[in-house]
């Protein structure tokens, strides 16, 4: 059993040496200027597709429930992280406290505060959508968190938010009801979104939510938290029969995907000028679904792996022009058919037992 | 549940007779009264009355479709008993729920085997553990020094408890990869793992070979002694039941149709109707 531990400790370092060895090949690339334009453009986002994955994988992969709503918490975290941060703009400029006004001004203080509360805010409505839906028995979640995803984007294409001396103002009209000051701005203009976004996003900024992201999707289901989340997984009778809550290790394990959810969101947003509902839509829930189906279940390096691929793809593809969406399907039909694939799979297996033999172990009598 | 606990009359302490000397001091540790519960039409259980000893082993028998696994389900709030009262240590337990009921320390292993199987056998052991380590996520997430504090307990319990059945080897297994045998013996070290009071097994021998099921017995009364807890289980195999279980009630079609010692119910007639149906030598013609 040591070595049971020992491979999964293994298989974290593994997965954090892979994220870490890849952000420095890419820094050395980029410096060597051998990046495209294109695909620098996808940097941010790949990161952020990384972190959506990831911890989209600990609610469909680790909990066992499906969720068809995630980029609907992306959503609530890029517009509450775009605002936060366009609010601290104002308040830097306009504060007479020194020491707030420096730490305002440094952009990676106002990215922070802005992807923490991206991630708070989501994290809440998490809460709120998890509060009916997980005492239900059955797969509701998946219907429900379909619903709020459509229902975000809608209600945030009519989100009017302002603001003058008087503070914060919002709407659900129009620009004008807000009834903004003569020096007042417009925040958030309906369908046009977030608008005049600083760009505060960058590459390592995304690793670092990357790396944070890892730490505490890791962390936590190598934990007594993580075990009950698993036993729920397995069987929800057994898991209520030795005394552990299952409606309170669902609503940890989903609002903790909804979070960090949110935290990409903000990340996403904080990325361009502006943003708006309409990409945070069905498809991109989809999208990331298919990145933790292809990345395997529960296999958290697997669905970094797949983000990674699927989003730099279509890019790579450009060069097959009208092609482009087709191939990519195949290519998606292909991966799925490999993994499924009885022989390879066994192919697989042998070369893990090759690894984990060729690793230290302890005790080879273990194997009854 | 309160309404209908009104209802029902409160009945003297039933089968008080078949608590064991050591036990007849102390109240019991598991009073059931009038217990019942109807599925649509189907009335499962009925007037169920049982008053088990804080470290008896009794057994609940009955033929097929008796109502024993119900029992079990009303006893641990799987399902809600449409009638009736349980005391856990004199304590009302009607609007506890399974994962409170366990707390309050009864556990209990499934007729069809509810592991979590593809986790290893020392997480479902540690998953049985889990109220007892209790640091939160926080500390679990930061890895602070309580975290591999606890761990580390966690994990030498974990490895006392499976030496209990020699499972220790087994450790680094998954739980659904293991032969029948091994996973019952599991399911009985993740119920013992809550720190119980009452154990319920429901039919550990099924499935286990004469030798095995030797093994199992005297394991049973080992673990009695050793945690002093009481264990009430259902079991179609004889030589078990009548071997070490020191009350005995039994079923048949969701009432209790006799309760006693192994001798009292081996030479009931009421029992081996129930099991045989009516013996040539009793028919009228
Ligand atoms: N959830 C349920 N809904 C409807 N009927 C049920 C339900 N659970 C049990 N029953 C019925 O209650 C009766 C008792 O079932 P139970 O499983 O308790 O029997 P048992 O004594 O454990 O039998 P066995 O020895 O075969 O395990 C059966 O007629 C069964 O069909
Ligand atoms: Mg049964």
């Amino acid at each position: 059993m040591k070595r049971l531990r020992l491979r999964t400790n293994v298989d974290n370092w593994l997965t954090y040496g892979l994220v870490i060895v890849a952000y420095i090949a890419v820094r050395l690339l980029l410096a060597g200027g051998n990046i495209s334009y294109a695909l620098q453009g996808q940097l941010v986002p790949i990161t952020v597709y990384i972190v959506m994955a990831v911890s989209l994988n600990l609610t469909v992969g680790v909990l066992g429930e499906l969720s068809l709503g995630h980029a609907g918490f992306m959503s609530v975290g890029a517009f509450s992280g775009a605002i936060t941060a366009t609010l601290l703009e104002l308040l830097a400029d306009t504060t007479s406290t020194t020491w707030i006004r420096l730490g305002l001004s440094t952009p990676w203080i106002r990215l922070s505060l802005a992807m923490l509360i991206g991630g708070i805010i989501a994290g809440i409505f998490g809460f709120l959508v998890g509060v009916p839906v997980l005492r239900l028995q059955g797969d509701y979640l998946a219907i429900v968190t379909l619903a709020f995803g459509e229902i975000i984007k809608n209600v945030m294409s009519i989100l009017y938010v302002g603001y003058d001396a008087n503070g914060i103002r919002v709407s659900m009209d129009s620009a004008n009801a807000l009834k903004l000051d003569e020096g007042g701005t417009i925040i958030m203009n309906g369908p046009m979104g977030v608008i005049g976004i600083t760009k505060l996003s960058s590459f390592t900024a995304g690793f670092i939510l990357i790396l944070i992201t890892l730490i505490i999707v890791l962390n936590l289901i190598n934990s007594r938290a993580g075990r009950a989340i698993k036993a729920v997984r397995d069987d929800k009778i057994a898991t209520e029969s030795v005394g552990i809550s299952v409606w309170r290790y669902r609503m940890m394990a989903f609002v903790t995907s909804a979070t960090l959810a949110g935290a990409a969101g903000a990340l996403y947003a904080l990325n361009y000028s502006s943003v708006v509902a309409r990409k945070f839509d069905f498809n991109t829930s989809i999208l990331v679904l298919v990145f933790v189906v292809l990345g395997g279940m529960g296999n958290i390096r697997g669905s970094i792996i797949a983000a990674t691929v699927l989003t730099v793809l279509p890019e790579v593809l450009r060069a097959f022009n009208e092609y482009r969406m087709l191939t990519y399907a195949v290519i998606l039909i292909a991966v799925m058919l490999v993994r499924n694939n009885a022989t390879l799979q066994h192919v697989y297996k042998q070369i893990g037992a090759r690894l984990s033999k060729s690793l230290p172990t302890r005790k080879k009598g273990s194997e009854v | 549940m309160n309404e209908s606990r009104s209802k029902t009359k409160m009945v003297p302490l039933p089968s008080q007779a078949i608590i064991p000397e050591r036990d007849a001091t102390q109240r019991p540790i598991l009073e059931v009264y009038r217990l019942g519960i109807n599925f649509g039409g189907l009335v499962a259980v009925e007037d169920f009355n049982i008053a088990v000893g804080r470290t008896e082993i009794c057994g609940l028998i009955g033929p097929n479709g008796a109502g024993k696994t119900t029992i079990f389900n009303l006893l641990t709030k799987v399902y809600q008993p449409t009638s009736g009262a349980i005391l856990l240590d004199g304590k009302d337990t009607s609007n506890m729920n399974t994962a409170q009921i366990n707390r309050a320390g009864i556990a209990r292993t499934f007729q069809n085997i509810r592991l979590f199987p593809s986790l290893s056998v020392e997480d479902n052991v540690k998953i049985g553990l889990h109220n007892e380590i209790g640091y939160n996520m926080g500390t679990g997430i930061l890895r602070l020094p309580a975290f591999y504090k606890a761990e580390r307990h966690a994990k030498e319990r974990a490895m006392d408890l499976l030496n209990l059945f020699d499972m220790t080897p087994l450790a680094s297994h998954r739980a659904g990869s293991l032969p029948y045998g091994a996973q019952r013996r599991l399911e009985f070290v993740r119920a013992l793992a809550t720190n119980p009071k009452l154990l319920l097994l429901d039919e550990p021998a099924a499935g286990m070979n004469p030798s095995e099921t030797e093994e199992l017995m005297s394991n049973i009364e080992k673990i009695r002694d050793q945690f002093q807890i009481a264990i009430m289980l259902i079991e179609h195999d004889m030589r078990l039941v009548m071997g070490i279980c020191e009350g005995i009630a039994v079923l048949n079609y969701g009432q209790i149709i006799a309760k006693g010692t192994p001798k009292e119910i081996q030479t009931n007639p009421l029992v081996i109707e129930a099991y045989l149906g009516k013996k040539k030598g009793h028919q009228v013609c």
